[in-house]
């Protein structure tokens, strides 16, 4: 390895930079303004790879190809201004995090939609006419595009910059960026402000989307892995700053071009070091390394509590004669279950997978709703359980019985290590900086192949013999299901829950009554990282074999879901959202073949019609103003 | 979800007029990502309903129709699992086919092993189906990673480089195939260099920086295993940058047209690469399945086509020889059971339940604008095995 | 023998000395009112002494015992009571949980998991809310009260560890003119009833000249003056810094 092609690897990640910051700048300004954590942006940074593949087929010559990433990034813009006023105008005043439920609805129908409009294979779009080949830089061929790439990133940012720093909408964007109720005070017209900045930010999507066609072809895997490299160089940049997304973007693509670069070491005490293997998960250390020493990113500042324009949580009371009827009756009617539909019945089948989700979303919402801490990496308790009780089942030999109860220790002791970091940051940089956790902890398990088992995971996990039987191993589910819903539901009632919601309504009154907000918080992320361990370790036994999906942000993000689709603001809402959640995804993905765009549709129509999710809903209806289910 | 049933079950056999029959159709329960991983198995699934539609025209199986209950995993092992409880019990389908990625696969297999269920692996590639993590219950269709890698690795010998540089997908398929075709070129050939690794993250290469860094280690030649997405940029990346230029490359899976194909005029000249060139196998067998899957879909077949073609007959076969759906006759009558696929005859060894299937390997070239395969063999899967020592040692006694 | 004792306190933003060699003390049962124009350095002055800033030098005691690099929750366990400038209150707790979270902290009970808060010292609670007019509302969520009420909440809340000292940032801010003297009245009663020390910021001259004892006087961050009411009305410095004529003070009088 010569200095030369260190300096030649610089210039790769300049260029991978760039991309990098069309994607992210967007997202930046769009969470700015309108505080909305745009799931989508991915799927908008792929639809504008494929309009862009569909208009360079019919466009051809240089005018040709460049008119189309430009009409590539007008189209997606367009797609942008729709979906914010056809769907997030109407969900603004919803409970925090809750346009997130309809982002993710939107990746879910814009894939199958990408499948069915442009079918499933890659489609290589033309190289850039005029700039197809390369020149020689320190005697290597260096593609004559990138280096375009390298001026347009920079140049986009500089017309950006201009925009927001010289016209009058750029000082609304920057003032509602600061503070968005301000903006409303002001009488600016705010809707048309959310409108154009969604627009904009939708547009250099597509315009990065278009631009990346030289050089990778449309896929409908695209937008997965454009989303999860957009947070992070929003969040490393600092949320809302252009310059910082720039920074960030350069540090990471340069971070990735080292590592690729250095290749594999052999270390003096033996072993190798193969730092090629690192890109897998290069911008996520980044992330936590950054977000750890600065809680607000490069180039952030210390956000202002993030208030939607809800009202505050109804104060909890405990469940009334009506809801302890329904409770008793459904528990009732799930005892009975078995003996109902037969013990070999796929419903238990199903139910078992509800009832570890019902665990999974109410651990979560522990955090998340009472807590106020948004985890985005959740799924990594789920799988440290599931890794715990699988390994050392199949490794250290011990009693199925015992590996399940460590099940819970092995989720408390990763939220005992993760949360200790994690509480010292609130609101987006919470969510990240736990995603990032989640990420480390996922690839460490995908790549330790010797211990995990790698990314075929581990095989032959299965009950004891006399749990193994479906309706008894229901029963086993539904047990630790019950208990851990009502050992949460106890502990919300309980000194510490009181404190939990306390630290979320006020920090600042908080310290001020002596509650060390950072130490409560700390044990309930524990409290629910072990409950959300047994979930995992209920589910390695119930599938037999765990693999490093269990970590996935997928999970992560499923369990987002269902708290969010049952009401966050209630305690029954992540039952009945993971309930919900987990039947339609079943029973749609086995009727229909395009079943993802039909389950995102179908919670787009949840979105719109219960935008307090499917239990805040229920109760207002019931004109229960203060009833806490 | 009971009157749901039925209509979600895909019954792929029920379109031809067929023989009326009298009993009720065997049922082959099916699950596949099918849209994570659309590319490779929209063919697949195309191969699949043509042989179902061929097997019930020509008198079904035993006297019963087939029939396919497809099953969408969401790439996601536990609801595979799901999904397999649910054809199981629900569906009561006979046995289990299908799974693409290797995670899926082992969870499927070790699901049959507890259920006592028939389960014919058709596409997953790890290794570790067959042989840590196989069992009585479950066969393998497709040449395994060891197999594909084993099948390239002579090749490679033969050309007499020194200096090899690797770059594969960053999980257990590339780390295996790499390490596969490391030991035994290093055994043909024990002079050989290995001067760099590129692990890149699966669907998200770094192409640029991996081409580069790749040229300046100088290799004579490069092993590759990237597909799809990841092998499109890196073959542009590559071509813009000179880095093939009097290299050799090997390559694994690049001659399958759902990798080739896209590629169009820029596919790389000269690799030597596993594949399968449908325009250019003349053999009989080729040719009438040829025929008969271009006249139903207007559509030329890839490698996923012939996979699920084969699966059905395979199971076909199974079902003959077993003259009975229960599953322990099915899993003996599959020992060493023999059919003829549309490239060649295929055998489920005894020692370990893998398939012979074979894969053809060529040279890449351009022809007319689009990749091609050419001076291609087809290698027989059953040559390319490590000695039955080995696989004893490796492979659970059952 | 002092409550609080100030003592050469002193603090810098960049190149700007906020807060410059201030000192001063306060004895129980007085209410000391902390006075001075915009950007005299009043609130950060006020945040280091309530433990939510470090001071660059100088100490704060209370009781002789130095609080000035505890945070706020140690400061409190010490007896200190706070209220803001704008109320923070639990606003998904109702009013009397409120303040039996305030005293769930005080008897060291936080980290209890299994029973009940709903039924720790709930009388006590309501007494504590009586004795600011809020026991009727007692059950009301606190993210629905008017803003006069939330204040008294802050109070009750405030009151709930038995503090020998209540720091309050600009206890009337946000309050019609007859809430103010409400307010304050009540403040004044309850602090002279358990001989509690008040410091106070206040931008209100009709409060500070009618609740305060003693009025402590800065600007651009130094302590210009000390002293009683009348003191501090007649001091030529405060006039020329703060006041700028005596025309103001003669109105205030009024």
């Amino acid at each position: 390895m010569s200095l030369s092609g260190i300096l030649v690897q610089m210039l790769n990640g300049l260029a991978s930079a760039s991309t990098l910051f069309l994607l992210a700048s967007g997202l930046s300004l769009i969470f700015g303004v309108t505080r909305i954590v745009n799931f989508a942006h991915g799927s908008l940074f792929m639809l504008g790879a494929y309009i862009a593949w569909s208009l360079t087929e019919r466009m051809s010559g240089a005018l040709g190809f460049w008119a189309a990433m430009g009409l590539s990034a007008l189209a997606v813009g367009a797609i942008g201004a729709a979906i914010e006023m056809l769907l997030l105008r109407r969900i603004y005043r919803a409970p925090e995090l809750f346009q997130l439920l309809a982002t993710f609805a939107l990746t879910l129908v814009v894939r199958d939609a990408v499948l069915g409009v442009w079918g499933s294979e890659d489609l290589l779009g033309p190289r850039a006419p005029g700039l197809s080949g390369s020149v020689e830089i320190l005697g290597r061929r260096f593609p004559q595009y990138d280096l375009a790439l390298i001026v347009i990133g920079p140049l986009v940012l500089a017309l950006v910059w201009l925009l927001l720093r010289r016209t009058r909408w750029g000082a609304l964007v920057r003032a509602a960026t600061q503070d968005r109720e301000m903006v409303g005070a002001l009488g600016v017209n705010q809707s048309l402000l959310f409108t154009s900045v969604f627009a904009l930010g939708a547009a250099l999507a597509g315009l990065g989307g278009a631009l990346q066609l030289p050089r990778e072809p449309a896929s409908a895997g695209l937008d997965l892995a454009a989303i999860g490299d957009a947070f992070v160089v929003v969040v490393v940049g600092g949320m809302g700053s252009l310059p910082g997304a720039f920074v960030a973007a350069l540090l990471i693509a340069e971070i990735k071009a080292l590592c690729i670069a250095l290749g594999t070491w052999s270390l003096p005490w033996g072993g190798t070091i193969s730092f090629p293997k690192f890109t897998l998960v290069a911008e996520f250390l980044v992330m936590a390394i950054v977000l750890v020493v600065r809680p607000w990113g490069l180039m952030g500042k210390p956000q202002a509590a993030v208030r939607t324009g809800a009202p505050p949580e109804t104060p909890l009371a405990p469940a009334d004669a009506t809801t302890r009827i329904i409770g008793f009756a459904t528990l009732g009617a799930l005892a009975a279950l078995p003996l109902i539909v037969g013990v070999g019945s796929y419903a238990l089948v199903l139910s078992i997978d509800i009832f570890i989700g019902v665990l999974f979303a109410v651990s979560l919402h522990f955090v998340m709703g009472p807590g106020g801490m948004h985890s985005f990496g959740h799924a990594a308790y789920f799988g440290l359980g599931a890794y715990a009780s699988g390994l050392l089942l199949k490794s250290a030999g011990l009693p199925m019985e015992l590996a399940l109860v460590m099940s819970i220790l092995g989720g408390a002791l990763g939220a005992f290590v993760f949360g200790w970091f994690c509480v010292r940051l609130s609101g987006v940089y919470f969510a990240m900086l736990t995603l990032a956790f989640g990420q480390i902890v996922w690839s460490v398990v995908f790549q330790w192949d010797e211990v995990t088992g790698g990314s075929n995971g581990v095989i032959g996990v299965w009950p004891a013999p006399w749990l193994a039987a479906k309706q008894t191993y229901y029963y086993l589910a539904l047990a630790c299901c019950v208990a851990g819903v009502l050992l949460l539901r106890r502990i919300l009632f309980s000194p510490f829950g009181y404190a939990l919601r306390a630290t979320r309504d006020s920090v600042l009154r908080s310290d001020a009554i002596g509650i060390d907000v950072q130490r409560i918080q700390w044990i309930a992320f524990i409290v629910a990282g072990a409950v959300c361990g047994l979930a995992g370790g209920l589910f390695a036994f119930s599938k037999g074999s765990i693999s490093p999906e269990t970590i996935s942000v997928g999970r992560s993000i499923d369990g987002l879901v269902m708290v969010l689709l049952g009401g966050v603001e209630t305690l029954s809402g992540p039952i009945v959202g993971a309930a919900a959640f987990l039947f339609l995804q079943d029973s749609i993905a086995r009727h229909i073949e395009y079943w993802r765009a039909m389950l995102g549709l179908l919670i787009l129509v949840l979105v719109l019609a219960f935008p307090d999710g499917i239990v805040g809903a229920v109760r207002k209806r019931l004109g229960k103003g203060s009833q806490q289910t | 979800m009971k009157g749901t049933k039925r209509a979600l079950a895909l019954a792929l056999g029920l379109a031809l007029a067929a023989p009326a029959f009298a009993q009720a159709p065997i049922r082959i329960g099916e699950i596949n990502s099918y849209k994570a991983q659309a590319a490779f198995l929209d063919p697949y699934r195309k191969g699949m309903e043509l042989a179902v539609e061929q097997a019930n025209a020509a008198g079904g199986v035993n006297g019963r129709r087939i029939e396919v209950v497809l099953r969408d995993d969401n790439a996601n092992p536990g609801d595979a699992v799901r999904m397999a409880e649910e054809l199981v019990s629900a569906e009561k389908v006979d046995l289990l086919a299908g799974g693409f990625l290797s995670n899926i696969g082992v969870a499927l297999a070790d699901f049959a092993k507890q259920r006592k269920t028939f389960y014919l692996a058709s596409e997953p590639l790890t290794n570790k189906i067959v042989w840590e993590g196989g069992n009585r219950y479950t066969y393998r269709l497709r040449p395994s990673t060891y197999m594909q890698a084993a099948m390239l690795a002579p090749e490679a010998a033969k050309l007499k480089k020194k200096r090899w540089a690797f770059v594969y997908p960053n999980y257990e398929y590339g780390q295996s195939a790499v390490a596969t075709f490391k030991a035994l070129l290093k055994a043909a050939q024990p002079d050989v260099e290995f001067v760099s690794d590129q692990a890149t993250p699966l669907g998200k290469i770094d192409a640029g920086a991996v081409a580069q860094a790749l040229g300046d280690a100088k290799p004579d030649a490069i092993f590759n295993v990237l597909f799809a997405a990841d092998l499109a940029k890196f073959v542009r990346e590559g071509n813009t940058r000179g880095l093939f230029k009097d290299v050799s490359v090997v390559s694994l899976l690049t001659g399958e047209p759902e990798y080739l194909d896209p590629l169009k005029d820029e596919a790389p000249t000269g690799w030597i690469v596993t594949g399968y060139p449908w325009y250019a196998i003349d053999t009989p067998a080729h040719k009438a399945f040829l025929d008969a899957y271009q006249k139903k879909y207007s559509d030329y077949p890839r490698l996923g086509s012939i996979v699920g073609y084969s699966t059905i007959q395979a199971i076909v076969a199974g079902l003959k020889k077993a003259g009975a759906t229960d599953t322990d006759k099915v899993v003996a009558a599959f020992k060493g059971l023999e059919f003829d696929s549309p490239i060649g005859k295929v055998k489920f060894r005894p020692q370990d339940n893998q398939s012979t299937m074979g894969a053809y390997v060529g040279r890449t070239a351009v022809k007319d604008g689009k990749g091609v395969m050419v001076d291609f063999v087809y290698r027989d899967g059953a040559d390319f095995q490590p000695s039955d020592e080995d696989v004893k040692k490796l492979r659970p006694a059952d | 023998m002092s409550l609080l004792v100030v003592d050469r306190l002193c603090k810098s933003f960049g190149g700007v000395r906020a807060v410059d060699d201030v000192s001063f003390s306060l004895a129980p049962g007085e209410l000391l009112a902390m006075i001075g124009p915009n950007g005299a350095g009043k609130t950060t002055c006020f945040n280091m002494i309530n433990g939510q800033l470090a001071a660059d030098s100088g100490r704060v005691l209370l009781h002789d015992a130095d609080i000035s690099r505890l945070p706020p929750r140690e400061i409190w366990k010490r007896g200190v009571g706070r209220t803001f400038q704008i109320a923070a209150t639990f606003a998904s707790l109702t009013v009397v949980e409120n303040v039996q979270m305030a005293l769930i902290s005080h008897a060291g009970r936080l980290y209890r998991m299994w029973s009940r808060a709903a039924a720790f010292e709930r009388e006590k609670a309501l007494a504590l809310l009586a004795q600011v007019g809020m026991a009727e509302q007692a059950d009301r969520p606190c993210g629905v009260l008017a803003y006069g009420d939330v204040k008294r909440v802050e109070l009750a809340i405030a009151l709930a560890n038995e503090p020998k000292l209540l720091l309050m940032d600009e206890p009337t801010a946000g309050m019609a003119p007859k809430e103010r003297n409400e307010l304050m009245a009540l403040t004044r009663k309850l602090v002279v009833e358990r001989g509690i020390g008040v410091l106070f910021t206040e931008h209100s001259m009709d409060v500070v000249f009618g609740y305060a004892d003693r009025l402590v006087v800065l600007a651009r961050g130094k302590l210009i003056a000390q002293g009683d009411v009348d003191a501090i009305r007649n001091d030529p410095n405060v006039r020329a810094v703060y006041f700028g004529s005596g025309k103001t003070v003669e109105r205030a009088r009024a």
